[in-house]
């Protein structure tokens, strides 16, 4: 079959003042009709560069440096402007990350639907709103009417993201290009989006670019995908046989830095690619993967060619004949795995929280307080409860707005809980932050979310690392410097950092010196918030595994926070889903993901996409989007989404907590007996996808 | 302060401003030694004399050197309007740092005060208060300190509400570091950029203030050599001796276009954010 | 938007209250001696105590205060001390003037600032946005005197195209006094222009950068409609408030342009007051001006709110 899109040699650059950077080089690939091809790439790979140009939008100083796009038989890199705006939203459509910035803030969505109909189709007003009407409706945004009259901010994200799937796909264009489409969504979001557009892509026979860093996805929805490292294409492939067996080091590397959903850290270590990307103003010269590659030799030194193998398979690197026999792995010049060494649970608990309540009061401002009226509150925590042993690592995951940072700062004192109580090593600690002394204070440690704002730009990661030993420990000045030196030692960082300033840092390394400072006071308790989830997958892995080495060095208690159920599942020893600021179930990380499950953990596992092609699983889908606070009910809060919903006692009456074996403890109605047997496993691996235990 | 003093010299038009106020700057400095003659030395039978070889910007009704009058008026006008400023940035980040960190009803009660302050236009909130107490060089000062205060407590207190959310805020609580250092150290250092280009924004105002009163008779009183004052004086003759009228005009302008060119560049050497109000 | 409105009216009462305290603190409590003001050096003591009586300055400051503000707001502004008119009326004609001359300078200043912002932002970094831009930053602190005797020299003097003076009759009509106006007009429009247009620029490129507009533009839509329909929509919106807030510059420029060209409005009034210790005038005058600025600065708020979608109403 002709195809659709095909790119060939594509260069693009970039203008500075220093000169031209190629951040895209000779990307070849094609797109069949009807085809949904996977861009796989990790940040500064250039993928959104890569699907600008083809699209022909650069920024001021972008440049297509060579290649052709031919896209239905015409050269879009030499097309004039006029006959782009032509081919945009009719033959080539865009679903971007952030909805909410992509749609215009003071223009109702229905308009802003209907106003690509007028121009592309040449509708008159009556008609193109009683057709954006009917896309709402294939996008299955509820009460179309109502939506079209409302301005984006008022809309959920999820349905923000289905307007411009709606206003994309509206003039059936031949080719979408969607740029990482749900990566700010939900877990049981992003899955009932994914669904949609798949099914509308097939019956309207729309091919797609998919660009993500989420192996998932593209293990879940793409035929074919390329993966884009530092502006090149490595590999590409037919889906199931690139996931299979990679024919580049740096897919191989990719793939076992990903923590495979129900898989613990005992089982499988995930494996971290050394390094970081090299950036479009050092690019190494020869194969640009050969100073992370732990197969590189003396040819890699020239650059490669890409090499094709009889399917429609290519890699570029020189040894892939030998990785493609078996004769070498890609994972063996890696670390060896080696479980961790835990120490067993003693008696008493590090932490122990019994019935932490906090509640936000709507802001309230001068004249309401003057006129002494209540602002209302929400519960942002309700009733949670939950103990963390010495050497333990507690998961606690759950979606936006289930509380789980709010958890993390009540236990350390930073927003005051309504009501609770805090054990810290068996001693119950005052509430407020303010009333707790500095030994106290040392006991718990955090390393925070938002790694731009976890450190002052102004101060070096020598003087921020010295102030918890100057406070907290109580250190003398003069060993102060040899301390710092060692703490950055141990998260594996040149001692010449600590005269670098945080702003100069990667991620990663950012993260290292955050993990550095958390662990300086040698804390009995350590929240971990986030800690992964802004880093890419290769980072991820490292910064994971160095977090269970320090653990399991110093004995120390651990809640780790995520949205991501497959890094809890792999860091925890337990874990703990929350639910809208409800916790919903405890269980054994290795209990978690069979049945019985709570309904909702039941949902959230099959609303994660898997690593593995060839998974089996059981389709469950939640309606709607996760409900605002103010809206949960007097009984069970998931009640309102939940495929399991027996009656109105579920809206009406907290559900009971029901123990089950090995500690294991679900809030909910149905009584754990049935829900075993009318559950059946979630998901299944395929045997060749992931590296087993 | 070298780097900051580079980057202003990077594009065309902020180095000519940052050129002329460096230049007024000197002339200020070294204008005791160089004035050719005495700040309020009257020489009546030069009255009035068209700018030459002995009085380069002639004389005025009085015969007194424009020149030197200019000259000596920069060193006035300068100090005036640096140590207002400087008066007025340090209260006003001490008030904004203190209100914005803490919140609750300090927060309230001074935002409802700088507000109303604002409420006023400068110049009537000036003028009401030199009319009663009195013109003079002290009250002046304390006119602007009055009136720009809030300005820069409101730009420190929306940088501290910014960054008091972020974790490492947290993370010094955490470490048990006291407030006055969380503020000093943790807050302060991220607002100085805006608080820079604030109080060059200030210092230019100040300026533009303090002739305004003087123009107005209102402000410093003669016989100083204020710019604003000698071009009110000078207007009754300006038919006679317009150079006496238009050179201290002219010192007015250049040094405000200055300190604006130049507080353009900080502002973009520095990237806050282009704010003006006030 | 009752709750709404009523919320900002009261936040607009209790900022009034608190610049009345201040206007009343600055203007009676200041001086120390109100009746010396009124009667003189060479008064006697005696006659200064029956003034201080009648005038009732001995009592508590709380009760001057209150009975200022009662009478203030119940239309009793007292007799001028040095032309013994009511007060009202003078600040009544006065306020009218300036008024009137504020009027000529919006309708001068606005539209075209807003024309110019918005050239220089689509036009970034080119010769039109750079002569703008340096030409905004040359004049916009300079001091009304400054630029107005500049005027004056140029049109008035050497063109002879407008009078060098504006001191109409106090009771003159707007066209008669309308080329009276033209000058005065200019001198405050040159600093406004160059204020509202600066933030207008900055508000459109700000958008420029907006996401949006890459949808807009990768919709197709033509450039008429990216710039129109999706651009300037969002960009002009924060031009309300600025033009609020020029509106206060516009009012501290008054008074040195009323000065300059010799108008009869407020601004030529205060400093009259001030060099007379006209105490009730100069409250008068205080009182009226800041109720015009927290006015203006409420119905930008209101107009802002209804234009952007963005903020809910409660």
């Amino acid at each position: 079959m002709e195809p659709l899109l095909q790119v060939d040699q594509l260069t693009v650059g970039y203008q500075s003042t220093l000169g031209i950077y190629e951040v895209v080089r000779n990307v070849t690939f094609e797109i069949a009709p009807g085809q949904i091809f996977g861009v796989v790439g990790e940040s500064g790979s250039g993928k959104s560069t890569l699907a600008l140009a083809i699209m022909r939008y650069l920024p001021v100083g972008g440049l297509i440096r060579n290649g052709t796009i031919n896209f239905e038989g015409r050269d879009l890199s030499q097309i004039d402007l006029e006959e782009m705006r032509r081919i945009w939203g009719a033959d080539l459509g865009l679903v971007p990350q952030d909805p909410l910035s992509a749609l215009n803030p003071s223009i109702r969505v229905g308009e802003q639907i209907a106003e690509v109909l007028r121009r592309h189709r040449g509708m008159q007003d009556a008609e193109a709103s009683a057709l954006s009407m009917a896309w709402m409706e294939k996008v299955r945004l509820h009460e179309p009417g109502r939506v079209a009259h409302s301005y984006p901010h008022q809309l959920s994200g999820g349905m923000q993201q289905r307007v411009m799937i709606a206003m994309a796909l509206c003039t059936e264009p031949k080719l979408l290009m969607l740029d990482e489409p749900t990566t700010n969504l939900d877990a049981t979001t992003q899955a009932t989006i994914l669904d949609l557009l798949c099914e509308l892509m097939e019956v309207h026979h729309t091919a797609a670019m998919y660009i993500t860093h989420n192996l998932g996805v593209v293990a879940q929805i793409c035929s074919e995908l390329a993966v884009l490292y530092a502006g090149e294409i490595v590999e590409r492939g037919p889906t199931q046989q690139l996931f299979h067996d990679p024919l580049h080091p740096y897919t191989r590397g990719l793939l076992d830095s990903v923590p495979r959903l129900g898989r613990t850290k005992r089982q499988v270590r995930v494996q971290a690619i050394q390094g970081r990307i090299p950036s479009v103003e050092a690019l190494p010269t020869g194969c640009i993967f050969r100073q992370r590659c732990p197969l590189a030799i003396e040819i890699c030194e020239e650059p490669p060619p890409l090499f094709m193998n009889t399917g429609r398979r290519e890699s570029r690197c020189h040894r892939w004949e030998e990785i493609a026999s078996g004769e070498l792995d890609a994972s063996q010049g890696a670390s060896p795995i080696r479980p961790f060494k835990i120490p067993p649970p003693d008696e008493q608990p590090t932490l122990l929280v019994e019935n932490l309540r906090v509640q936000f009061e709507r802001s309230q401002n001068l004249i309401d307080r003057i006129r002494h009226r209540a602002g209302g509150s929400i519960k942002a925590v309700n009733h949670v409860g939950f103990d963390i042993h010495p050497g333990e690592t507690l998961g606690l995951v759950g979606e936006s707005g289930s509380g789980k940072t709010t958890t993390a700062r009540a236990i350390l004192g930073l927003i005051r809980p309504e009501e609770g109580k805090i054990h810290l090593q068996g001693q119950q600690v005052a509430l407020k932050l303010a009333e707790r002394t500095l030994d106290i204070r040392r006991l718990a440690q955090m390393v925070f979310q938002n790694l731009n704002e976890a450190f002052n730009p102004y101060m070096t990661i020598g003087e921020a690392l010295s102030r918890p030993l100057i406070r907290l420990v109580g250190l003398p000045p003069d060993q102060v410097r040899q301390e710092v030196y060692r703490l950055l030692e141990s998260v594996q960082l040149p001692a010449h950092y600590a005269e670098r300033f945080p702003g100069s840092l990667s991620g990663g390394e950012r993260q290292r010196v955050a993990i550095a400072r958390a662990f300086a006071s040698s804390p009995a308790l350590l929240l971990a918030d986030e800690a992964v989830s802004a880093l890419d997958v290769s980072v991820q892995a490292a910064i994971l595994n160095l977090l269970g080495e320090l653990q399991a060095e110093s004995g120390s208690a651990t809640l780790f926070i995520s949205h991501d159920l497959a890094a809890v599942g792999y860091i925890a020893d337990r874990v703990a889903v929350i639910y809208l600021g409800q916790l919903m179930e405890l269980a054994r990380s290795e209990d978690l993901f069979q049945p019985p499950y709570h309904p909702y953990t039941e949902a959230l596992l099959s609303a994660i996409p898997l690593v593995d092609p060839d998974a089996e699983k059981e389709h469950i889908r939640l309606s709607g989007d996760i409900p605002a606070l103010t809206e949960v009910q007097a009984g069970c809060p998931f009640e309102s989404r939940c495929p399991r919903r027996i009656g109105e006692i579920c809206r009406d009456v907290p559900p009971p907590w029901q123990e089950g074996d090995r500690g294991m403890k679900i809030f909910c109605h149905i009584p754990i007996a049935e829900l075993e047997t009318q559950q059946a496993r979630v998901f299944q691996f395929s045997d060749k996808g992931a590296p087993e235990a | 302060m070298l780097v900051v003093l580079k980057s202003l010299y990077r594009s065309r038009a902020s180095a000519f401003g940052t050129s002329i106020v460096l230049l007024f700057a000197l002339l200020a400095l070294i204008a005791p030694w160089v004035a050719p003659y005495e700040v309020n030395q009257q020489i009546l039978e030069d009255a009035r004399q068209a700018p030459s070889s002995r009085h380069i910007f002639g004389t005025d009704h009085l015969g007194r050197d424009v020149f030197s009058r200019v000259l000596l008026g920069a060193a006035q006008v300068l100090i005036l309007a640096g140590s207002g400023t400087f008066l007025a940035v340090v209260s006003g980040t001490s008030l904004g740092l203190l209100t914005g960190y803490r919140g609750g009803w300090l927060d309230d009660f001074f935002m409802r005060l700088f507000d109303s302050l604002l409420a006023i236009p400068a110049l009537l909130l000036a003028l009401l208060f030199l009319g009663m107490a009195g013109p003079s060089r002290q009250s002046v000062l304390l006119v602007i300190v009055i009136v720009y205060t809030p300005i820069v407590a409101r730009v420190v207190r929306s940088v501290v509400l910014s960054i008091k959310t972020k974790s490492f805020i947290d993370a010094a609580r955490l470490q048990g570091e006291t407030t006055a250092r969380i503020l000093f150290r943790e807050i302060l250092p991220s607002a100085i950029p805006a608080l820079a280009v604030e109080a060059s924004l200030r210092f230019s105002y100040a300026i533009f203030l303090i002739s305004s009163l003087g123009f107005l008779g209102l402000g410093v009183q003669p016989p100083n050599p204020d710019w604003g004052l000698m071009v009110k004086e000078a207007r009754a003759f300006v038919s006679q001796a317009p150079w006496a009228m238009y050179y201290p005009a002219a010192a007015i302008a250049t040094i405000v276009i200055g300190v604006n060119l130049m507080a353009d560049g900080l502002r973009k050497a520095l990237q806050v954010s282009s704010d003006l109000h006030g | 938007m009752t709750r709404f409105l009523t919320r900002r009216l009261l936040f607009l009462g209790l900022t009034l209250v608190i610049t009345s305290i201040i206007i009343f603190s600055v203007t009676q409590l200041l001086p120390g001696d109100v009746a010396r003001v009124i009667l003189g050096r060479e008064a006697g003591e005696e006659a200064l105590q029956s003034l201080r009586l009648e005038l009732g300055l001995n009592d508590p400051a709380l009760t001057q205060y209150t009975r200022w503000l009662g009478n203030f707001i119940s239309g009793d502004w007292g007799t001028s001390y040095s032309t013994r008119q009511p007060v009202f009326d003078v600040v009544a004609q006065r306020l009218r003037n300036s008024l009137m001359l504020s009027g000529v300078i919006l309708v001068l200043s606005v539209p075209t600032a807003i024309l110019l912002g918005v050239l220089a932002g689509f036009k970034r970094e080119t010769w039109i946005d750079h002569s703008i831009s340096i030409g905004s930053l040359a004049v916009v602190g300079l001091p009304e005197f400054v630029t107005g005797l500049v005027l004056i020299e140029l049109l008035a003097f050497r063109l002879g195209i407008f009078p060098a003076n504006s001191s109409i009759r106090v009771t003159a009509g707007f066209w008669e006094s309308l080329p009276m106006l033209i000058l005065p007009a200019i001198t405050a429009t040159l600093v406004l222009l160059a204020y509202i247009a600066r933030l207008t620029r900055a508000g459109v490129i700000e958008e420029l950068g907006q996401p949006y507009v890459r949808t807009a533009v990768l919709k197709g839509l033509s450039n008429a409609e990216i710039t129109f329909k999706h651009v300037l929509r969002n960009a002009l919106m924060p031009t309300v408030t600025v033009v609020a807030i020029s509106f206060g510059w516009m009012l501290s420029g008054l008074i040195v342009i009323e000065n300059v060209f010799n108008y009869p409005g407020l601004g030529r009034l205060l400093v009259f007051a001030i060099d007379r210790r006209d105490l009730p005038m100069l409250q008068a005058i205080g009182m009226v001006t800041v109720l015009g600025y927290t006015v203006a600065n409420l119905i930008a708020d209101l107009l802002y709110t209804a234009l952007n979608p963005r903020i809910r109403l409660e």
